[in-house]
């Protein structure tokens, strides 16, 4: 009996009769065998729930605001994608407040419009068939702030008993896990704006190794003032003053990100799981993932010679995404790019893209320009977008990008969105310091 | 010295609260000095928590090993009058 | 076809000694490491006892920018992937930087400098608003680490897929367990994986102060880590950091690199129950033993050794007890079962890939190393716990698991080659 037999024989929900995918044993498992997304839950600064996101970004409505948190007088920027219609004790039992940070509020209300939305009820599934891999760039920092004031303003003994699990990296996958009885292979991933590409891969991955389910994607927020400077040390933020042009991906006047707060949670399945449990709808297919990692950087010092003249990792990522899903260029129907909006960051991904499938062959789009960039929420909710661009045969615009430099030679979507047939997407993401992910979406029937 | 300050059912209700958030599980209008902390919806975390507070407002030590032993509200009230009891 | 994964290189930063072989002479000695905490004053906290590592970045060869930039924890990291491929006999240049990828672990990550930072920024806690003026610029990747791997991957040149995985407790094990999944799927021939974690500061041993899991054993450290003994009261804090390379069995077998042991089976599972508690019935744990050693193709039997998590707190060694019993039935009792914490302590996110080098070395050497201040009974834990002294005994298979909060529970298989041929 292999192993996923023998939790089915002990196993403790009443399990759907499922055709397994060849055990978790040791051999490499079938690369082409489809993921399907079946529940999609968003939490984004310009729309709370897939529908009100989805309506927000096709009419162009902007979530970036001057940040009311606090007091932001003494920083050079002031402007960030802030949710702000979210109260958590409409969503969560109030016990789980005094334990949260708001970035793991936001996950568990989007993991719990996920799973209603794929129309899973978790406690009539076998507990170790469902999995949870989330990802997650900067912990329960409003939280620790806190904690640490309480420390060192106060003394150890007012430090919270949430703090050892509030602040960790691994918070949203446990949380998500308790609150849904999910005991499947999980974990969590840290990339920054990468990571969230890594979830849903590894999602992928776990499904594909045998469990039917896994809940994934990323949350992140940040958004106190020792959040706030840290964003700003990293020298890539906007320190403009009007909110519609203060992150203009691609844009010859592109002068750095707003960061954003929020993220996107997807039910994953096996194909035969879901149509076994009675799934009557399906977004798409996760068919293709890949990570890559840049050459190290001039001047560090690893245990090689410097390797001058290296290329960046994004295009061979997506060039892997795309082999694993068995696909070519010419079938991309539209590229949901990082769109660091940073003048050279942009131009190399710009290149990447150029240079894969020509100058001007496939549409661009970076919708992340309406909300900021959202950390390890960005790579799902990009997904989440690409998936309702193929549900709805419409693909969002930029933000209000306009003017692009004619050397990226990229057709950025702008001024409004391009009703267009999309069969297949792929989705981009950077993290600071070299990760590349890419993941490919395309379209699927139940 | 007198401590003359009594913990009643509301005040722990209200130091839980706080600190485990309010529970849906604890029934309104009911004697619940007998439940279990489980049951009142309050795990181990939220009667630590409670303790700490319970040793800043009332001034009594809760120890760590009798942390474990308090099961259900009189647990609890018990120790912090009685020992305001012995106090006086 | 099927493609197997083996160890071929260790690198390890832990209290007591640095490197494999003073590590090995730590814990079969059975010496413990925990001292009262030096990197700053103790005394407000009721946990005031830690494993600390005599670790000097410009011993190690760190440069002074490299110091500057990295957390403590980066450090431990870079030392040690820098020691595996040394160990390994790998020839980094003559690989495709393409097949190459890393695996880092940590639970609590860049905390040493969070809270330095924080203390610049805020007025030492005075203020909520934070003094721009006084802004480091690594202070956003110590917020959003992922800079830890990323210098590893510059230290081996790694331009395949980098991840940092992030599970709490059982980060060690789990990195591990990526880098494997990762080999076998084919993503990558060769993986430097491993853990790191330094957070013996004042916000974390707080935060565990808080929920009473650290032992207030202050008056006597060197016997405060007491795992399955019947007066455990609490885990002792740790740092440290191990990595390794893994490599894909044939290309390692056709250069003869010294193979330490093959990694035939990994499993996770969560306990759905809550952020920091263990229902005492070990169940997730036993299930993912049962699907490690499954994939391992490996009978119960086969396991000659259980390196535990045994973090010597009540609930977690009960709890792993039963897990074990559970798992392995009557063979639970038959098989020597130690947790190296007891002389190492725990290391929060690099303890699994600590407690991997312990499970290679016990291997190497036939030896089992010793649970350290096991001096009393517990009927609730009642297996072969190997106490004070290092056992001899054929060491072939290798079970190793780890328990953490957020309710993971892994577990890992790794075999002789000579047992799986």
């Amino acid at each position: 009996m292999s192993a996923v037999g023998a939790a089915r024989a002990a196993g403790t929900g009443h399990a759907p009769t499922v055709a397994r995918v060849p055990g978790p044993g040791a051999g490499p498992y079938p690369g082409t065998r489809p993921v399907y997304v079946t529940g999609i839950g968003v939490a984004a600064p310009n729309g709370l729930g897939l529908e009100h996101y989805w309506e927000a970004v096709l009419a162009g409505r902007s979530g970036v605001v001057p940040i009311t948190r606090f007091d932001t007088s003494r920083y050079p920027a002031r402007l960030a994608g802030q949710i702000e219609d979210f109260d958590a004790s409409e969503h969560l039992p109030s016990r789980l407040l005094p334990q949260t940070d708001v970035s793991t509020r936001l996950a568990l209300a989007a993991a719990d419009w996920a799973i209603a939305d794929a129309g899973v009820d978790p406690s009539t599934t076998a507990d170790y068939d469902m999995g949870v891999v989330t990802s997650n760039g900067c912990g329960g920092f409003e939280f620790t702030h806190r904690e640490f004031k309480k420390l060192w303003s106060v003394g150890p003994q007012a430090v919270s008993v949430y703090e050892s699990f509030a602040w960790f990296y691994a918070v949203n996958t446990g949380q998500i896990s308790i609150r849904n009885g999910m005991r499947g292979p999980s974990s969590a991933l840290v990339a920054e704006q990468a990571g969230g590409l890594d979830a849903l891969g590894h999602a992928q991955r776990t499904v594909r190794r045998g469990t039917p389910l896994v809940v994934t994607g990323g949350v992140d927020s940040a958004f106190d003032p020792w959040g706030w400077v840290s964003h700003l040390s990293s020298g890539r933020i906007s320190h403009a003053t009007d909110p519609e042009h203060a992150y203009l991906p691609f844009d010859a006047a592109a002068r750095g990100y707003v960061p954003g707060e929020g993220g996107a949670i997807l039910v994953v399945e096996d194909p035969a799981a879901a149509r076994a449990r009675g799934a009557s709808r399906v977004y798409g297919e996760i068919a293709g993932y890949a990570s890559t990692f840049d050459p190290a950087p001039e001047g560090v010092r690893g245990e090689l010679p410097a390797r001058p003249g290296r290329p960046p990792g994004l295009r061979r990522a997506a060039e892997q995404a795309l082999a694993q899903a068995g696909l070519a260029p010419q079938d991309v129907d539209v590229v949901f790019a990082d769109a660091a909006g940073v003048r050279d960051l942009d131009r190399a991904e710009a290149t990447a893209i150029r240079e894969l499938f020509g100058a001007h062959r496939v549409p661009v789009t970076a919708p992340k320009a309406l909300i900021g960039r959202l950390y390890a929420g960005g790579g799902p909710l990009d997904v989440a977008t690409a998936l309702l661009a193929i549900r709805d045969g419409v693909i969002p615009a930029s933000g209000a990008s306009a003017d692009v430099p004619a050397d990226y030679g990229i057709d950025l979507v702008t001024k409004g969105p391009r009703e267009a047939r999309v069969a297949c997407a792929l989705v981009l993401a950077r993290g600071r310091w070299g990760f590349n992910s890419a993941v490919v979406v395309r379209e699927a029937t139940i | 010295m007198t401590n003359a300050i009594t913990m009643t059912l509301d005040d722990l209700h209200r130091i839980l609260a706080a600190c485990g958030g309010a529970s849906e599980d604890w029934p309104a209008g009911k004697d619940v000095h007998d439940h279990p902390f489980e049951e009142l919806g309050y795990d181990s975390l939220a009667l630590m928590e409670a303790a700490a507070h319970i040793e800043n407002e009332y001034g009594v030590q809760v120890p760590d090993e009798v942390i474990p032993q308090l099961t259900c509200p009189r647990d609890v009230l018990d120790l912090v009058n009685g020992s305001a009891a012995r106090t006086a | 076809m099927t493609r197997r994964v083996v160890i071929t290189g260790i690198g390890i930063r832990a209290p007591g000694g640095k490197g494999a072989k003073e590590f090995w002479s730590t814990l079969t000695s059975g010496r413990t490491a925990t001292r009262r905490i030096t990197f700053f004053d103790p005394s407000p906290y009721r946990s005031q006892v830690a494993a600390e590592a005599d670790f000097d970045p410009v011993i190690e060869g760190l440069t002074a920018p490299e110091t500057d930039r990295m957390d403590r924890a980066t450090q431990f990291a870079v030392v040690c992937a820098r020691e595996a491929v040394r160990d390994s006999g790998l020839e980094l240049g003559g690989l495709d930087p393409y097949r190459v990828g890393v695996g880092l672990g940590s639970a609590v990550a860049a905390a040493t400098s969070l809270e330095r930072e924080y203390l610049a920024l805020s007025g030492r806690g005075r203020d909520w608003e934070m003094d721009p003026a006084r802004l480091s610029p690594h202070m956003f990747d110590y917020m959003a680490p992922s800079v830890m791997a990323a210098e590893v991957a510059w230290t081996v040149g790694a331009e395949g897929p980098v991840a940092m995985v992030s599970n709490g407790c059982t980060s060690g094990l789990d990195s591990v367990g990526h880098a494997v999944q990762l080999i076998r799927e084919g993503s990558a021939d060769v993986m430097v994986a491993g853990a790191c974690d330094t957070p013996i500061t004042p916000i974390v041993v707080a935060c565990f102060d808080a929920i009473k899991a650290t032992t207030p054993r202050n008056d006597a450290p060197e016997q405060a880590s007491r795992p399955f003994d019947g007066s455990r009261n609490g885990f002792v804090l740790a740092e440290g950091a191990a990595m390794f390379v893994l490599e894909e069995y044939d290309s390692a077998r056709r250069r003869d690199a010294h193979i330490y042991a093959e990694v035939t089976g990994y499993a996770t599972r969560s306990n759905a129950f809550h952020m920091t508690g263990l229902k005492p019935d070990g169940r997730e744990m036993a299930e993912a033993i049962r699907v490690a050693l499954d994939e391992s193709r490996a009978d119960v039997t086969a396991v000659d050794y259980i390196n535990a998590h045994g973090s010597g707190t009540k609930q977690n060694d009960r709890h792993e007890t039963a897990a074990f019993k559970r798992s392995l039935g009557q063979h639970a009792y038959e098989t020597p079962v130690s947790s190296i914490k007891s002389m190492v302590g725990h290391s929060l996110g690099a303890i699994g890939s600590v407690e991997i080098a312990a499970s290679l070395l016990a291997i190497e050497h036939n030896v089992v190393p010793p649970t350290a201040n096991l001096h009393t009974g517990d009927p609730e834990c009642d297996l072969d716990y190997v106490p004070l002294t290092a056992r001899e005994h054929r060491v072939n298979t290798v079970l190793t698991v780890g328990s953490g909060f957020g309710g993971f529970q892994s577990a890992m298989v790794l075999r002789s080659l000579q047992e799986v041929s």
